[in-house]
């Protein structure tokens, strides 16, 4: 299987905040097909990293490489935010809501053919809704709703996918089908990158793991860097946040 | 049949009042929903009166004259647009007191200005709309915005609703929701501009604004919403325009409280979160 994801290379990343970095000189290359987990504590810079890949962050200095695909296309790139930001209330169908996914295709006037709908059905069977189509969001769970986002994932059909807290207040069934339809795209070949917080889960299913306190604490084979050294280490990272902190000189 | 139809079979100027509100009504509640949905209906309010000014400065110049008007209006409510989105980054969203201070000043300087050389008469058009104030122009004025109105929209329908519902996601694709909001911006100033003449710049926001509320009760679907609204407002306009003839009443007021009263109708029958809905209990579904 060869991998049909980008590689990223991140060199001497700088992102702040109101000039506070909350992602500080960090460095780290991801394969072309990785899965890798990003881990850290609260406040570490996860979803700006995230955040800054997909371009929609301003980088202070450093780069963020995403280099070319075997197809020799540019790399699609797709990101699942935090749920948040969206309005759960809009008064818009299931269905609807994947078929967002085909905004590079579609854009804002492209008629959707039948295939079109059919592929949106079909990403909605993939993650056990196969019966929502016509259903308003609004009268979804947090779970169900959380699976509608990644039938959206799949119909956006990225090379590069970045997940920001996936599995967060889903139950242990959801979170179970979702996370083979992660495993589907890493068979695929793609490169995936998840912010996670369970640290047995990471352990178990992603072969790859970035620790970050904002500064990157260790990045490699998910058992060398899940070390209790390492842990340690980042928690006293994090906890240091000084207001009255001079320029930094690096 | 002759209450219903009478007044406009005998009188061009309610024919044509009646011509440009349902222009209006098949325009401006579509604005009305995206505004509720993104939860800034107070900006429609801030636009009304901010045209005002402008539209009273034009008054002073020319007197009642609806180029002039529509020009004074058209540039104070750019201004206040700008002057609006603005304020809200600065504020970082929580906008809404120096909107509202913003819209205050506005309808004080709009109604000052046109004291200074008007009647009550002049300004009770500028405030509340007089059928009367329809002519070619301003029947022109109506249908040329809706006639702009509705191709806008439907070309930036999808960046408007995505940019609504999930303006990561939006941002991430590359959708460009910021130009798309501020054409729209546009279109409401030139909506309320338009409104202005039949319905007062007091009352103009009535007819975006209510329809699209009283739609949230017909439909849970943004499509859905559009016909709900769009009907709403072209029976507000007729049924406004009847009571503004036979009560004597101004005609402003009129439509919006037709509107109002079907929006307790929608609040009291609408199938989607209405009162009846409630008590009227049915049997759950198995599954």
């Amino acid at each position: 299987m060869t991998a049909r994801g980008p590689a990223v290379e991140i060199r001497d990343l700088t992102a702040t905040h109101q000039r506070h970095p909350a992602v500080h000189h960090v460095s780290a290359r991801f394969e072309p097909g990785s899965l890798t987990a990003i881990v850290g504590p609260n406040g570490a810079g996860k979803t700006t990293l995230l955040r800054s890949i997909a371009g929609l962050h301003r980088i202070d200095s450093g780069r963020v490489a995403i280099t070319g695909i075997p197809s020799g296309a540019s790399p699609r790139l797709a990101l699942l935010p935090q749920q948040s930001g969206m309005d759960r209330a809009f008064p818009i169908l299931c269905l609807d809501v994947v078929m967002q996914g085909m905004w590079s295709k579609l854009g804002a006037f492209g008629a959707a053919s039948a295939a079109d709908r059919d592929r949106a059905q079909a990403a909605l069977e993939a993650v056990g809704l196969g019966g929502f189509a016509r259903r308003p969001v609004g009268a979804m769970s947090a779970g169900q709703f959380q699976r509608l986002l990644f039938a959206r994932l799949l119909v956006q059909d990225a090379d590069l996918i970045l997940l920001d807290e996936p599995f967060n207040a889903v139950d242990a069934r959801t979170a179970a089908d979702l996370l083979a339809v992660v495993r589907r795209w890493h068979g695929e070949g793609r490169t995936v990158m998840a912010v996670l917080h369970d640290m047995d889960l990471v352990r178990d299913e992603f072969p790859h793991c970035l620790l970050l306190a904002r500064e990157c604490v260790a990045s490699g084979p998910t058992a060398e860097v899940l070390s209790a050294a390492n842990r340690l280490r980042a928690r006293r990272m994090a906890e240091a946040w000084d207001e009255t902190a001079p320029a930094c000189a690096a | 049949m002759e209450a219903l139809f009478g007044p406009f079979v005998e009188f061009g100027f309610m024919r044509r009042a009646l011509v440009g509100c349902l222009a209006l009504s098949v325009a401006a509640p579509l604005l009305g929903i995206f505004l509720m949905l993104r939860r800034t209906s107070l900006t429609a309010e801030v636009l009304a009166h901010g045209v005002t000014p402008g539209i009273a400065a034009g008054f002073l110049i020319a007197g009642l004259s609806v180029p002039a008007m529509s020009i004074g209006g058209l540039v104070a409510g750019l201004v206040v647009a700008v002057g609006a989105g603005a304020l809200s980054r600065a504020t970082g969203g929580r906008e809404d007191a120096a909107l509202t201070a913003l819209y205050l000043i506005a309808l004080a300087l709009g109604v000052t200005l046109v004291s200074l050389r008007g009647d009550t008469g002049d300004l009770t058009h500028l405030l509340f709309g007089q059928v009367l104030g329809v002519d070619d122009p301003a029947l022109l004025l109506m249908a040329g915005v809706a006639t702009l109105t509705l191709p806008v929209l439907a070309l930036g329908w999808r960046p408007l609703a995505l940019e609504c519902f999930d303006p990561g996601f939006a941002q991430a694709e590359g959708v460009g929701g910021g130009a798309w909001h501020l054409a729209f911006l546009g279109l409401v100033v030139l909506n309320v501009l338009a409104a202005f003449q039949a319905m007062g710049t007091l009352m103009a926001v009535g007819l975006m604004m209510l329809p699209a509320v009283a739609a949230r009760h017909w439909s849970r679907e943004l499509a859905g919403l559009a016909y709900a609204a769009v009907g709403l407002a072209a029976a507000a306009s007729l049924g406004g325009l009847l009571a503004s003839y036979h009560l004597d009443l101004p005609s402003g007021p009129a439509i919006v409280l037709a509107a109002g009263g079907l929006w307790v109708v929608s609040v009291v029958a609408g199938p989607v979160d209405g009162l009846l809905a409630r008590w009227l209990r049915r049997p759950h579904l198995a599954g």
